[in-house]
């Protein structure tokens, strides 16, 4: 069986059951290729168009629960395009289509029955550029939550939010402070805070230290690395050292195709590809 | 000079003379339009400052009595006309624009529909009177009353206020629609928490500046057939009015000079309602920009 996610605290599900798409009745393969665990998202096939140009060809993956699996390759790979299927958001690009299955825990993500918002609150999005409200630290992190029904204590969830986010210490005082006053680090940390105030069960991360230094950068790697006890995350990054140091799992892609999948350990040091092999070496990209 | 290459001739002087030459130009037309504004207010200020007071608000315009004449009916008839207006276009007019922006595809109708739009808002005022004359007057037959003048000010004011707004929307940077849609929050919820709280002061400036060209519309009032000599200050949408406009047209016209002095007088007061609003407007952008945190 295929297991519904749970929420962190415990607690009952906010939405009523009647509005969640119901989990597809069939059963895990039981041999999974170099994964140790289930797969949360799994693609078979997946192509994504923009207009006439494929984004993504043909891409076949499964992604680990409670893992980091980091998806690397050249600007245009179609890495960011891949990571933004998963949680609908390229529905905004009109040009935009998709063919092959993608699923969510054995739901096509894609399909009549899946409901891009109910999607995205279960599947959170950390963006390259930090992207606060321009409103108060406090209520970025209760927006969300509170928007999706959240009944219960709000201000234990934004501080638990804080917390796993590694930025509590920082904003405790200043929780009304604007989020503007943050620095860039912090403000992509008060992201991830927001992004996990809603519990989600997958957090994808979209270069989420690209527009940050070097400290900042170091303190979100250090949190990635935490955040897998409790979510999926899927990292996308042109950064490989960034990638072998956190992914337990990495991807790598090139020019729409996934070239290689396999444990990081393996990637960085004996990829049977050689344009992986290439790749990692600095040869291109 | 350590470092020549013959291949430059910068000739600095001469495109500093240049730029100097630009920007003095540029300096005297600043002048030249504030001279210009300069001397009609004053001319204005000279006719009508005697006829300025109290009495002069609170009186009804006379023909007989130039002397005790009085705005007080063109005074409320614009109030009432202006307040309408507002009552009638900012919510569609708002509505309009949101729905253009955030929720139509991006198609080749929606391009049409906008186009046309900015079009609407090149139409001279005249033709929007001459509208209101045949749909809101005759097939309507809401007679020659403030309605009537406020829905067809309204025609005339919807395209400037649609093309304002959806430009406040346009300058809300995507990226916080995205981290709300990210957050699961429908479409209407992003609107409502962030887009709109971010838009509504650059709104707010287009609507104002909107009603404030419809308070100095005289062109359309007086198609609709708001040109009447009334001595009565209207209590109802479906009363007969006349506004300040009309009434400093009326003043223009006729022969005696002390008339001259009575429109001068009813301009002062027409720009002693045109200022604040316009003052409000540029208010709100300050604090707009003062606040706008984002880049």
């Amino acid at each position: 069986m295929v297991i519904v996610p749970e929420t962190i605290s415990g607690r009952q599900e906010a939405q009523s059951p009647s509005r969640m798409t119901p989990p597809a009745l069939r059963l895990r393969k039981p041999s999974q290729p170099a994964v140790t665990s289930d797969s949360v998202i799994r693609a078979e096939g997946v192509t994504i168009r923009y207009a006439d140009f494929a984004a993504v060809r043909d891409v076949t993956i499964e992604i680990p629960d409670r893992q980091v699996t980091a998806i690397i390759g050249p600007s245009g790979c179609g890495k960011s395009t891949f990571l933004r299927a998963i949680n609908r958001m390229n529905d905004f690009i009109p040009s935009m289509s998709i063919s092959g299955l993608l699923t969510y825990r054995g739901q096509d993500i894609y399909g009549p029955k899946s409901d891009a918002v109910d999607l995205r609150r279960r599947i959170g999005m950390v963006f390259q550029k930090p992207n606060p409200f321009p409103k108060t630290i406090f209520k970025n992190v209760a927006w969300g939550a509170s928007i999706n029904g959240y009944r219960g204590d709000i201000h234990e969830l934004v501080e638990r939010a804080l917390r796993r986010a590694a930025i509590w210490d920082e904003v405790k005082d200043k929780l009304n402070q604007s989020a503007f006053a943050l620095s860039g680090g912090q403000q992509q940390r008060l992201c991830i805070a927001r992004a996990i105030a809603l519990e989600p069960d997958v957090l994808l991360m979209d270069e989420p230290c690209s527009a940050l230094d070097p400290i900042a950068t170091a303190r979100i790697e250090d949190l990635i690395d935490q955040l897998k006890t409790h979510y999926t995350v899927v990292l996308v990054t042109h950064n490989m050292q960034q990638a072998a140091r956190v992914s337990d799992l990495t991807a790598f892609m090139y020019m729409g195709e996934l070239i290689e999948f396999d444990a990081t350990d393996k990637i960085f040091t004996t990829p049977s590809e050689q344009r992986t092999q290439d790749y990692i070496t600095g040869r291109f990209g | 000079m350590t470092l020549v290459n013959t291949n430059f001739e910068p000739r600095l002087a001469h495109r500093r003379r240049i730029g100097w030459f630009f920007a003095f130009a540029c300096a005297s037309m600043v002048v030249l339009a504030v001279f210009v504004l300069g001397v009609l207010l004053i001319s204005v200020a000279d006719q009508g400052w005697r006829w300025l007071s109290l009495d002069f608000l609170d009186n009804f315009p006379s023909r007989l009595n130039p002397e005790k004449a009085g705005v007080k009916s063109a005074l409320f008839g614009t109030l009432w006309l202006i307040g309408l207006t507002a009552a009638v276009s900012v919510p569609i007019g708002m509505a309009a624009a949101i729905y253009l922006h955030e929720y139509a595809a991006k198609g080749k109708l929606t391009r049409f529909i906008e186009l046309n739009i900015a079009n609407l808002a090149g139409v001279p005022s005249i033709v929007y009177g001459i509208l209101g004359l045949a749909v809101f007057i005759r097939l309507c037959g809401l007679g020659r009353s403030v309605l009537a003048g406020a829905l067809t000010l309204s025609l005339l004011i919807l395209p400037v206020i649609i093309i304002a707004s959806r430009e406040a929307l346009a300058a809300v940077p995507d990226s916080i629609r995205l981290a709300a849609f990210g957050l699961g929050a429908t479409r209407w919820q992003t609107v409502r928490s962030h887009v709109l709280p971010a838009a509504i002061p650059g709104m707010m400036t287009g609507v104002i500046l909107a009603l404030s060209r419809a308070l100095g519309e005289a062109a359309p009032l007086i198609m609709i057939g708001a040109l009447t000599f009334i001595t009565f200050v209207p209590e109802g949408p479906l009363d007969t009015f006349t506004a300040m406009p009309i009434q400093i047209y009326n003043w223009i016209d006729e022969p005696d000079l002390i008339f001259q002095e009575l429109a001068g007088a009813g301009i002062l007061v027409l720009l002693g309602m045109l200022l604040p609003m316009n003052a409000v407007a540029v208010g709100i952008r300050a604090w707009h920009q003062r606040r706008k945190a984002w880049s």
